[in-house]
């Protein structure tokens, strides 16, 4: 490396990192607003997660989305309407490389290259240090403004048990890929979000034995209700707390018949769970409800309840910690866990042009959110060069914006929750930023 | 006006899926240049286009669609049909209405960041249209009022044989009426109007209020009637229309 390498200057250029869903709508919206955009991607290709060529994708053969096509879309660039409700993971990737076809978009993006630094230059602008995957020199470029749009499931989070001395494989979510690696084995699957209910199911019709582990209950919720994809009735009807527990209290039934805990919160508090067949094999005894992990030794692995059970694989679907390498904490305002602390968990509340895409979760698709945010990033840059009164009037006026608008506060308390929205009071909330931005008439 | 971020409708209640009826003619070789996507109007479907224009428009280059109404559609399938259409083709689209089809390209803008977008003699404003149509041709267009099809007049239309021109489903006249602000175009796109102040169904007032809507004045082929392209002289709108996509779309 040099120490003093030479930084190129690209004047008002903004810089995306990352190619997936979010970083192509965030090239696109950006070109839109007249801005020329690098776009810098540690892969050959685009897709981010849904490409599951790429070693790191966190995508398994089987996999379908758990949010129904007209809510996973983007809303500019329909999928075509003949695909299924819930298409396989297969069909995201040609739809994400058909988008950035459609558009041109991959003349904006650098493939291969991985951006290790981001530095304020002062002024608002911003040095970005990228360097070749394949090795070589780092290169530093100046710009106007840096979006991130790297995605948060890569980083695994890890189990809270120390594995050292247990003899079975033991292995992330992220690295399941192919359901032969379940084939015949005696498999204890971890955690109860979507990775965790799908590989768990996935199990049942491979393994010889299927144990899966929860440390508290879920509202398991179908993937239809009356014939229609779950997303939309929920959306269609608006169901207040109390009568969409009722809905599925009747719709799905008592699960703690097979051994599963009680929920210890209400519908909506927590990340929708949707799985119509983990309750079916539960049922044909192919998988075993069990608490808690404690401990794992030898072959042994002990449940918090004193059990034991000697499977010879287990799979952690833990979820994912949200990772920022190349940017200090305090830029984005991030706590001692590397969770930022973002104005519509977008936009960097001390740096007006440093702002993150795609860190979300909601109800519904992640492309929608993905979307709007970066078209308001896209024109609160635009609105910055050409009405800096104006955009400093917004700021004031947004950051009175009641946090409780856009972000779900009544929460399960634990740490994976603290960036779920609802799809519709987002949304609402993103499109009052937009009116906002909008010139007076 | 910013973009409607909340579509409950589409969330909740998705248009159901049809084979859609999408003609085509190409340029060998293609060099790159916008797809362009033809919406046909009232009684009319993808084979005016075919006529003439999608040719001409594939021999100067530009590889050209044009897109059939669905049976018993109404003007929120139709966008979607052609929102669908345009999404499905390789690169970003060009969207061309003409007449109603105007109307469903001005809808569809506000959902798809076209290339570029051409409304020729643009159907925008439904009581206009009834007004012009009761003048034109009052014999038919007053079934309309009785629920019944409407039917369009060669000498309405500017055309010698209107054997192929299907009656208008009193619904669609209805919708016509009573259709929603289209909204703004997403993404910005540079947009043509154009017409023919002979036209007798979309009047020269209507033709100016759409212009200046989109931000200009309409381009005038004198002499045409409202079929500018099934008329003779059919080659003088396509040619204007090319032309001007050449020097919007700089490849
Ligand atoms: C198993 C699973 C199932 C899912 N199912 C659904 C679903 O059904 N519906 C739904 O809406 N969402 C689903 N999601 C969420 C999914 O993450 C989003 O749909 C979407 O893929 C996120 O896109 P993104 O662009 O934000 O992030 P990613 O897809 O993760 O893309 C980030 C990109 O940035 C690149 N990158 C990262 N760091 C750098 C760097 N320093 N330099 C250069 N490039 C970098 C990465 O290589 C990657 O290509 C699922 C997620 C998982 C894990
Ligand atoms: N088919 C699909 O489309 C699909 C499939 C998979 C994932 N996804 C999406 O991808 C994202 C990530 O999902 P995910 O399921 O991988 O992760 P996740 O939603 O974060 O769920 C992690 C699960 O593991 C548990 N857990 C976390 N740490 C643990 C620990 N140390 N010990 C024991 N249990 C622990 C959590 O329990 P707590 O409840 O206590 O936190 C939770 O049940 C989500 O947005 C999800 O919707 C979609």
């Amino acid at each position: 490396m040099q120490d003093t390498p030479d930084i190129a200057d690209r004047h008002d250029a903004v810089c995306v990192i990352g190619a997936g869903a979010s970083g192509l709508a965030t090239v696109k919206n950006l070109r839109e607003q007249g801005f020329s955009v690098d776009c810098y991607e540690r892969e050959t290709s685009v897709g981010g997660a849904w490409n599951w060529r790429h070693d790191r994708s966190p995508v398994y053969a089987s996999m379908h989305l758990v949010s129904s096509r007209p809510l996973t879309e983007f809303p500019d660039f329909p999928m075509p309407d003949d695909w299924p409700d819930y298409p396989h993971h297969t069909r995201l990737l040609t739809y994400l490389e058909r988008y950035a076809d459609h558009f041109g978009l991959r003349d904006s993006i650098w493939f291969g290259t991985e951006v290790v630094a981001v530095t304020p230059a002062g002024d608002g602008r911003w040095e970005v240090t990228t360097r070749s995957t394949g090795g070589g020199a780092e290169r530093v470029q100046r710009y106007a403004a840096v979006v991130a749009a790297n995605g948060h499931n890569w980083a695994p989070k890890p189990l809270s048990v120390d594995t050292s001395g247990f003899r079975g494989k033991v292995m992330h979510a992220s690295a399941f890929k192919d359901p032969a690696q379940l084939r015949g084995r005696r498999v204890l699957v971890v955690g109860g979000g979507n990775s965790g209910c799908d590989i768990a199911v996935e199990a049942a019709q491979q393994a010889e034995t299927v144990w899966h582990s929860t440390r508290r209950g879920y509202w398991y919720a179908p993937k239809y209700l009356f014939g229609r994809p779950l997303d939309q009735m929920l959306l269609h009807w608006r169901l207040p707390q109390w009568l969409y527990e009722r809905v599925l209290r009747l719709a799905v039934g008592d699960l703690t018949r097979f051994g599963l805990p009680a929920p210890d919160h209400r519908p909506y508090e927590s990340h929708p769970v949707v799985n119509s067949q983990l309750a079916y094999y539960l049922g044909h005894g192919r998988i075993t409800a069990v608490g808690d992990v404690a401990r794992m030794e030898g072959s042994t692995v002990e449940l918090a309840d004193g059990r034991r059970i000697d499977p010879d694989l287990v799979v952690t679907a833990t979820g994912y910690l949200p990772h920022f390498g190349f940017l200090a904490p305090e830029l984005l305002d991030m706590d001692e866990d590397g969770r930022p602390d973002l104005h519509l968990h977008t936009f960097a509340r001390k740096h007006p042009t440093l702002a993150v895409v795609g860190l979300v979760q909601s109800d519904a698709g992640l492309f929608p959110l993905a979307h709007w945010q970066s078209v308001a990033v896209a024109r609160w840059l635009r609105l910055r060069l050409t009405d800096p009164d104006r955009a400093a009037a917004v700021q004031q006026k947004e950051s009175s914006r009641p946090l409780r608008s856009w972000t779900r506060l009544k929460v399960v308390p634990s740490s994976r929750h603290w960036f779920e929205v609802g799809h519709l009071s987002y949304l609402r909330a993103v499109q009052g930023l937009l009116d906002e931005m909008e010139p007076a008439r | 006006m910013s973009p409607r971020v909340l579509r409950t409708e589409d969330w909740t209640a998705p248009v159901p899926p049809v084979k859609r009826e999408v003609l085509s003619a190409l340029p060998h070789p293609d060099d790159g240049r916008p797809p362009l996507l033809f919406v046909p109007g009232l009684g009319h479907a993808a084979w005016s286009f075919r006529e003439h224009w999608l040719g001409h428009a594939a021999t100067r280059g530009f590889p050209a669609y044009a897109i059939s109404p669905r049976e018993r559609g109404t003007l929120r399938a139709y966008v979607h049909d052609v929102v669908q259409a345009a999404a499905g083709l390789p690169r970003q689209t060009v969207l061309i209405g003409h007449g109603f089809g105007a109307l469903v390209v001005a809808h569809a803008l506000a959902r798809y960041p076209a290339r570029a977008a051409v409304l020729s003699a643009p159907l925008l404003n439904g009581w206009a249209a009834v007004g012009a149509a009761l003048r034109a041709n009052p014999a038919g267009a007053l079934p309309g009022l009785l629920g019944r099809p409407v039917r369009l007049s060669g000498p309405q239309l500017g055309l010698a044989d209107t054997a192929r021109v299907a009656g208008v489903p009193a619904r669609l006249c209805r919708e016509l009426i009573m259709a929603p602000d289209p909204g703004e175009p997403v993404g910005a796109p540079p947009t043509l109007v154009l017409g023919s102040p002979d036209d007798r169904v979309v009047t020269r007032r209507a033709l100016d209020a759409a212009a200046a809507r989109y931000g200009g004045a309409p381009l005038l082929f004198p002499g045409m009637g409202h079929d500018l392209m099934l008329a003779p002289g059919w080659e003088e709108p396509i040619d204007a229309v090319l032309d001007w996509l050449l020097k919007e779309l700089p490849s």
